[in-house]
């Protein structure tokens, strides 16, 4: 059974957990849907499964190389999903792709392909507020959740509509570039955090750049949660398997638990 | 005949809505990008509307570029196809495309909105060569990334990029060719679009760019369609452009999309159609959506972008700007190919029937006319094409290619 993607994180925050989305790129190694697995079980919220394309304008290189390995390995859009549809997860998916797979499956038969397999939510970067009917429309009455994006430059009014049209939750873009780990949290991420908050209800996520137990600490100070994607796949990359992104992922838990215990 | 100084036209008929050619076009990008895409769109209309903008892009392109260009008649290369061959000669601009004339336009508008930087992406190195040079002239930074593998085969671009001051960075994601170029300018783009922009060479890319790139390079159709009327004393039966992204093709078809005359875009079929190996995406492309647009592309059975492949580093991109789709969609244009071997007896027709040498992109559309002359082009007919460019940068790659030797 699907699980809705926005009460599932409205009831995890509810009860006093900052959010935490790892991303796992699908396909990238035989074992990835046990590294899928093992992040669950360490602890996240949600787990964002990168469908990958031949050309990802909004990744850096750690995705980009993990996308061009899983291809390489065979990856396609439908065998991916195919395989999460043949396991059972116990927190909800989103698939995080581009335009182009999307379309080239068809709007409806990819809608109802995620929503057969189990998927409650879709992020699409490359498909922002004002080109969103077609893909908008089909997700909706499939049954997915359309994540948009927030991002620093996006002003007040549009920020409101992103937010008022954004299913299971609002990713707030936290800096200007792409994904990839990044030394210290972007100044923009604050901000970020807090305009999205005072403009709608639904869970903020902020994303991109956070590599480390400490920056998702800083950065969920000003949102619901934080998605951690490179961070995590390059131990994959690495070579570190289900027990690399178990015990990362862990960490991430444990330092987001921690910091929203009362202090005496 | 070179004609009168150039005074630009009106401006050309908008897209639709968000960017729209019927189906195709729009604005697929991140969110990151879409407040300069749309602060770009407003600029760029309220500088078309300038008549100040205009009689300064004027100035630039008659006193820097050396506009206009001549309409050249092939006498000898006529009496050979049995045909009345004219040639627009965007070859003899500065810099020795037809690239120049967009980007003035875009350099202008970057100093319009107060950047201090621009990037580009080039294939065989035109466009790439153009944006330094008007880098130069502007003062302003600037970067231009190219596939590793077009750094290799157009080294003589790269050096002249590198001496007009741009920095060149090599693209290795891929197939280090024209299409990871432009990922990863849109990479850079998304990082720094505060203060740099990002001048796209082709009619591609997301909204305004395919429209913009067409009015800057109208001038290209307005120019011809005034210079052959002078010559034929009326509009040629037929307009012939070899098309990779469009710009040179679409500038030209512009001009001559309310005449009578036969539209032929010829795009890039390497080994062959069949071989799988070339830059065909209107005859063998489907819809889809890539760097920030939607149009045709080739692509595989699960929306995986193919490389694309053409002796001409200039044409080698999978795709096309999505006027050209619409064009082709309605009919008002056709869509044909020449392949590498037919493109290389283009360059060497030309050459030594006109003491011409052009480019490998243009000498797709003049070995496409040889091929179909008392074919699809009926004997007789007069036939306008449009030299985009010389072929200094192409000369060392045919000599080899037919020597097996380099220079």
């Amino acid at each position: 059974m699907t699980i809705s993607l926005e009460a599932h994180l409205r009831a995890r925050r509810e009860a006093g957990h900052k959010l935490l989305v790892p991303y796992v790129t699908g396909g990238l190694g035989d074992d990835w849907l046990d590294v899928l697995h093992a992040v669950a079980d360490a602890g996240a919220d949600a787990v964002e499964i990168g469908i990958p394309f031949s050309d990802p304008v909004m990744d850096g290189v750690t995705i980009q190389e993990a996308s061009r390995r899983a291809l390489e390995r065979g990856a396609t859009p439908a065998g991916i999903v195919a395989e999460i549809a043949s396991d059972d997860f116990e927190v909800p998916l989103a698939v995080m792709t581009y335009t182009n797979p999307v379309a080239h499956m068809g709007f409806r038969r990819f809608a109802a392909a995620l929503a057969g397999a189990g998927i409650s939510g879709a992020i699409v970067p490359d498909l922002p507020l004002d080109e969103l009917d077609g893909w908008g429309d089909a997700a909706d009455d499939a049954g997915v959740e359309t994540v948009l994006l927030a991002a620093p430059p996006t002003p007040d009014d549009r920020l409101r509509a992103i937010c008022e049209r954004s299913h299971g939750f609002v990713y707030g873009v936290t800096l200007m570039g792409v994904t990839g780990e990044r030394d210290h949290l972007a100044s923009q991420a604050h901000e970020m955090g807090e305009r999205c908050k005072a403009v709608t209800d639904k869970p903020v996520l902020l994303g991109l750049g956070i590599s480390n137990p400490e920056q998702a600490v800083e950065a969920s100070r000003f949102a619901d949660g934080v998605i951690v994607g490179s961070a995590l796949v390059s131990r994959v990359l690495k070579g570190g398997g289900p027990d690399a992104a178990h015990e990362f992922v862990r960490e991430l838990r444990v330092a987001l638990d921690q910091s929203t215990q009362p202090t005496r | 005949m070179r004609g009168s100084p150039v005074t630009l036209e009106p401006p050309g008929p908008e897209p639709t809505g968000l960017g729209r050619f019927g189906e195709f076009g729009g604005r697929f990008v991140p969110e990151t990008l879409v407040p300069a895409l749309i602060d770009l769109e407003h600029n760029f209309r309220e500088a078309w509307a300038s008549e100040v903008f205009r009689a300064e892009l004027t100035e630039l392109l008659t006193s820097y570029a050396g506009r206009p260009t001549p309409v050249t008649e092939c006498h000898r290369l006529s009496e050979r196809l049995g045909l009345r061959v004219l040639l627009k000669r965007e070859d003899l601009t500065h810099t020795g495309s037809h690239k120049i004339n967009n980007v003035l336009g875009q350099a202008l508008l970057t100093r319009r909105m107060q950047k201090q930087r621009v990037i580009a992406e080039t294939g065989a190195g035109q466009h790439g060569v153009a944006t330094a040079t008007v880098a130069a002239l502007f003062g302003l930074d600037c970067v231009v990334f190219m596939g590793a593998v077009d750094v290799e085969r157009q080294a003589l671009n790269v050096f002249r990029m590198q001496s007009l001051g741009a920095d060149v960075v090599p693209v290795t994601s891929g197939s280090a060719t024209l299409k990871d170029a432009i990922n990863e300018a849109l990479r850079d783009w998304v990082a720094t679009v505060d203060t740099t922009h990002y001048c796209i060479g082709s009619v591609v890319g997301p909204h305004p760019y395919p429209w913009m790139v067409r009015e800057f390079q109208r001038v290209v159709g307005d120019e011809a369609r005034e210079q052959c009327r002078a010559i034929l004393g009326t509009d040629p039966d037929l307009v012939v452009a070899c098309v990779g992204g469009g710009s040179n093709a679409i500038g030209t078809f512009a001009g001559f999309l309310d005449t009578s005359a036969r539209l032929v875009g010829v795009e890039a079929g390497g080994h062959g159609l069949e071989s799988g190996q070339h830059g065909a995406s209107v005859s063998r492309g489907v819809p889809g959506v890539l760097h920030g647009s939607r149009s045709l592309f080739l692509q595989d059975e699960d929306g995986q972008i193919l490389e694309a492949h053409s002796i001409s580093a200039g044409l080698d991109y999978p795709g096309v700007g999505p006027e050209h789709a619409e064009l082709a969609a309605t009919g008002r244009a056709e869509y044909a190919f020449a392949t590498d071997d037919e493109a290389v007896a283009g360059f060497q027709l030309l050459s030594v029937t006109e003491g011409i040498v052009p480019a490998l992109e243009p000498a797709h559309a003049i070995g496409w006319l040889a091929r179909e002359s008392g074919r699809a082009v009926p004997a007789g007919s007069t036939v306008l094409v449009t030299l985009s460019g010389r072929g200094d940068k192409d000369v060392a790659l045919i000599a080899e290619r037919l020597t097996g030797e380099r220079l």
